[in-house]
């Protein structure tokens, strides 16, 4: 009788918000699947990593133009290698995509394979940023020369450590997948590593507008 | 039992489900390309727009702004399978909840940080002081 009660359309509440007439109390239903339950709450420590994060970009606002008569964003940033890296990064973020439908199928080598492309770009967008570091560093244009270059380099490293941490990440889901298989909690880990890698991306996003292309522009 | 456990639920959607439910695979392939087509587009608008004269130059931070918000968008419905559907409520939640702190942080610190610059002594003051003793 409780099936048939949360198959009805929903009028009244169409949000469920109450859940009154839409199917049985939360209390009758016993406990949301294990799915849910994972993914919500790594949704929620992403959106905790969005807030420290907003820290970073608070602080780089700030001290953006305390250049302490070192250079400024127009003098040290090579728009063509952050070109590269977001290119690399977003086609990234595309093939975990694609890995994750063939994860939803149960194919494990086309999710293998895709894997491998996420973490070829990854590893290549880490290649670049660390590239562009050693040569800010190399040129005395290291984090201890003004406040604006701290800040930089804390925000941008910053996420570069998280993508450090999602490749290490990857390889470990590459291992389980070819030890363990596609089994239940794999899956459920594939899922919480395919959010977060998307959500590095949305990170790069404002990363490449804030710190580089506003940084050149001024 | 477990499947009608299941049943129960089946309206919940855990933060970026895939939508498999209606048309398989290729509907998914379908939207990740939609997804990456616009990022793209809206990436290299961004590129383009730096150091054009094609609008006002103080406009372009701003045409970037947007840009950038219209690329997190498009990554949130897309990537993240972020929807406005009665199941996905909780999740909007939560994110609406994120955006407003992150909003309150950024906005706050500089419009603090600008008021004590403002109230700061000029730095070639500090320096007279100094040579007056």
């Amino acid at each position: 009788m409780s099936t048939i009660a949360s198959e009805m359309p929903v009028i009244g509440d169409p949000h469920r918000l109450g859940r009154y007439g839409a199917g049985p109390e939360p209390a009758d239903r016993g406990p949301a699947p294990k799915r849910v339950v994972v993914g919500y709450g790594f949704w929620i420590f992403l959106i905790s990593d969005f807030v420290m994060f907003s820290g970073f970009f608070a602080a780089f606002a700030v001290l953006g133009s305390a250049t302490a008569d070192g250079p400024s964003g127009r003098d040290i940033f090579d728009i063509h290698n952050v070109a590269i890296e977001t290119a690399c990064l977003l086609l990234s973020s595309f093939a975990c995509g694609m890995a994750s439908i063939a994860v939803e199928g149960r194919r494990t080598l086309p999710a293998q394979f895709w894997l491998v492309i996420t973490a070829t770009l990854g590893l290549a967008f880490l290649v670049l940023e660390i590239h562009e570091f050693i040569g800010l560093i190399a040129q005395g244009d290291g984090p201890q020369r003004s406040a604006f270059l701290s800040a930089f380099f804390t925000l941008v490293g910053c996420h570069g450590l998280h993508v450090t941490v999602g490749l290490l990440w990857l390889l470990t889901m590459m291992a389980q997948i070819s030890t363990i298989g596609l089994a239940p909690n794999v899956i459920r880990r594939l899922r919480c590593f395919s959010l977060f890698w998307h959500a590095l991306d949305i990170i790069w996003v404002a990363v490449f507008t804030v710190v580089y292309l506003i940084g050149v522009g001024k | 039992m477990s499947g009608q456990h299941e049943a129960e639920w089946g309206g919940e959607v855990a933060p970026g489900d895939e939508h498999k439910v209606d048309s398989g695979a290729s509907a998914g392939v379908r939207g990740y390309l939609i997804g990456f087509a616009l990022s793209s587009l809206l990436t290299a608008a961004s590129f383009g727009i730096v150091g054009t004269t094609l609008i006002w130059a103080p406009g372009i931070p701003v045409a970037l702004a947007v840009f950038a918000v219209a690329q997190m968008g498009v990554h949130l419905v897309f990537f993240l399978h972020v929807s406005s559907g009665p199941d996905n409520t909780n999740n909007i939640l939560a994110l609406a909840f994120g955006v407003m702190v992150v909003a309150i942080v950024i906005s706050g610190s500089l419009w603090i940080m600008y008021h004590l610059n403002q109230n700061m002594m000029p730095m070639n003051t500090i320096t007279d002081l100094h040579l007056q003793h």
